[in-house]
């Protein structure tokens, strides 16, 4: 069998083991009990799995779910703060189309294999950015008619 | 015979335009290693909005077809499957492109993947209308069990772990409670003002289908991990043709698995290559060529992936339980335009019923046609770095599900979730059965109340829900797939415990 990460199987099933008993908790307290009676029947099936899943993690006796290595995570970490960053805050502070101009750039700069002391690598980057703006603005702007939020140049 | 009378809907100039853009789209996608049927058909559902319901789904189903041929294309030149249901078809056809046969391994590939998906296709044509007549016999009770039957079979066969499957199901049920109770009005876990309207289904779908691609292309880093794609000389056509009506048998088996693996709900395309070139390996007097660039296994593959894609939404169409995560999406698309599945379709629908499966048979024609002469920008396509790749689908899932309400509480939902769904999954969990559960909760919860009411007023929950032979039927289903996946996955654990002591004997 693999060896698999358990303390991380442990904190995973943990954190949905927790969110199972919260979730059947609050469904068993809640008014009007009417409108929670399909909720039980759901929650309670949840906390009993979830249960279930943590006390196997417990155990170590987990069989799927290779976790992740730090290696993957230090890949991850940059461009998930990015991502995170450019929905939470800056799509809306900074308008869609800005916020994902710097973003997109910022991305393929990071994960881009092409030499970052090359000019030429970022000329490329820069005409990429510009294209896939053309195209989202094209698409969602003039074909769509969606009306994102502009609140940089307000 | 009453698709006839809606062939020429097909063909109006924006019809056939949208079913050219879908096929074309959908192959150099599907082409694309990392954008999975699913992941693209949920972010195509956004362009759909402004489209009539027939023509959005004309859109959703050519890519879905073509998704699933394009696949072929990186699978024979790059070696890397565009797609699961492709896995199969890279044992053969990466041997043939190798030597130097990559064009007649492409034409293989597109003819029999067009063969099997009319066949497909003429069986969603011929059992659904049958199937949907047959669903109105269907009380509340037996709509409540088909809705938990979707998740449970799909949460049990479609996930490594048996458990984790169904636990995610119940995630995606407890996910779809969120919002005002229909009924009393009441608050159900609204814990933020984004989801006080409840979890809106698109953006869900594309958080949970794209959001975890992302964030699995960031994992590979910025590696050059560009595959050379073998160079493709011309060849015949017709001697393409030639060669899979000679391997007929081939042809045969991956059609008749594929249609037949489609019809399971939960049972992917993935499966249906495999198998089929399994069995088709089995029957092949020349079996020992299998594996060494045989034109036989490639056939098999491709006919049976594709075959699948038609009687996969035999289930979403008459009974509104998709068979598939890309159903499920497609039935997303469905409500978007409020349209429910089912005999409402046929009966009060029937021309974007009947258009939208036209347009699959005609579909299949064209990805053919096309496959074979985009097959080369396709190739291209599929070398596209990771690091473009990721940022452009982030983009797209930002714009997509921030336009199906202009609401930024959509685009928190579906990053939320796609970034829990990408951890979730690191962990054995699978995004399938929990989408199934977040859009069969509200079928599952409403059939729930009203038959409760039905029952408080007759004979009680208990005879209500729990007897009758269709209700038995139902939930004597729901209990053997459970079982089966726990009895495959106990003989899995064995046979790996025991290929354990082997390696451990051998390493003493």
């Amino acid at each position: 069998m693999p060896d698999l990460p358990r303390n991380q199987h442990i904190i995973a099933s943990g954190i949905v083991a927790g969110v199972g008993i919260s979730v059947c908790y609050l469904s068993y307290t809640q008014q009007p009990s009417e409108a929670f009676t399909f909720p039980r029947l759901i929650s309670t099936v949840f906390a009993v799995l979830a249960i279930w899943t943590f006390g196997k993690a417990l155990l170590g006796k987990t069989k799927v779910g290779n976790g992740l290595s730090m290696e993957a995570m230090s890949r991850i970490t940059p461009g998930l703060l990015v991502m995170l960053v450019y929905i939470f805050w800056a799509a809306k502070a900074l308008g869609f189309y800005t916020s994902s101009t710097i973003a997109f750039f910022i991305l393929l700069s990071l994960y881009d294999p092409a030499q970052h002391s090359e000019i030429k690598s970022w000329i490329r980057r820069a005409l990429i950015t510009a294209g896939f703006l053309a195209i989202m603005y094209g698409l969602f702007a003039m074909l769509l008619n969606v009306y994102t939020p502009r609140e940089f140049f307000n | 015979m009453e698709f006839l009378l809606y062939f020429s809907d097909v063909f109006t100039p924006v019809n056939f335009g949208l079913l050219l853009i879908g096929t074309i789209g959908g192959l150099i996608l599907g082409a694309t290693p990392g954008l999975s049927p699913t992941m693209a058909v949920a972010l195509l559902i956004p362009f759909t909005f402004k489209l009539e319901a027939a023509q959005g789904l004309i859109l959703l189903g050519a890519a879905y077809t073509s998704t699933v041929a394009g696949g072929a294309v990186s699978a024979i030149l790059l070696k890397i499957p565009g797609a699961p249901a492709n896995i199969a078809t890279t044992l053969d056809g990466h041997t043939m492109a190798q030597k130097g046969e990559g064009a007649k391994a492409l034409q293989l590939s597109f003819v029999s993947s067009a063969i099997g998906g009319v066949f497909g296709v003429m069986l969603l044509i011929f059992l659904t209308p049958v199937l949907a007549k047959w669903a109105l016999a269907f009380g509340p009770s037996h709509l409540f069990w088909l809705a938990i039957l979707g998740v449970t079979i799909i949460g049990s066969l479609d996930s490594s772990s048996v458990i984790k499957g169904l636990l995610s199901g119940c995630i995606g049920l407890w996910l779809a409670t969120i919002g005002f109770d229909d009924i009393m009005g009441a608050q159900r876990f609204i814990f933020h003002p984004a989801v006080s309207g409840g979890i809106n289904v698109i953006p869900a779908l594309i958080g949970l289908f794209a959001i975890p691609q992302v964030i699995t292309m960031f994992a590979k880093g910025p590696n050059d991990t560009t595959a050379e794609v073998i160079a493709v000389k011309k060849q015949p056509v017709m001697d393409s043709i030639r060669e899979v009506i000679k391997r007929r048998r081939a042809l045969g088996i991956g059609t008749a698995i594929g249609s037949v693996i489609g019809l399971i709900p939960g049972v992917g395309g993935q499966i249906a290559g495999l198998v089929a070139y399994d069995q088709s390996k089995k029957f092949s007097p020349e079996r020992e060529k299998f594996g060494t660039g045989h034109s036989e296994g490639v056939i098999a593959a491709e006919a049976a992936n594709n075959a699948m894609v038609g009687p996969s939404l035999v289930p979403l169409l008459t009974l509104s339980i998709p068979g598939s995560p890309t159903a499920a999406v497609l039935l997303g698309g469905l409500l978007i335009h409020g349209i429910f599945p089912g005999s409402d379709l046929f009966d009060n629908h029937p021309d974007v019923a009947w258009t939208f499966i036209n347009s699959m048979l005609i579909g299949q024609i064209l990805m053919c046609i096309f496959g074979l002469y985009v097959a080369g920008l396709a190739a291209s396509v599929a070398r596209v770095p990771h690091s473009v790749m990721a940022a452009i689908v982030l983009g797209l899932a930002l714009f997509g599900s921030y336009s199906v309400q202009n609401s930024m509480g959509d685009v928190y939902v579906m990053a939320s979730l796609g970034i829990g769904m990408y951890f979730l999954e690191r962990f054995g969990f699978s995004a399938a059965p929990l989408v199934l559960g977040l859009i069969l909760g509200p079928i599952a919860e409403a059939n729930f109340v009203q038959g409760s009411m039905i029952a408080n007023a007759t004979s009680g929950l208990g005879p209500y829900f729990l007897t009758g032979t269709l209700n038995l039927t139902l939930i004597a289903v729901v209990l053997a797939s459970i079982a089966y996946s726990v009895w495959m996955e106990l003989r899995q654990i064995r046979y790996t415990t025991k290929d354990d002591a082997v390696h451990k004997e051998e390493a003493l």
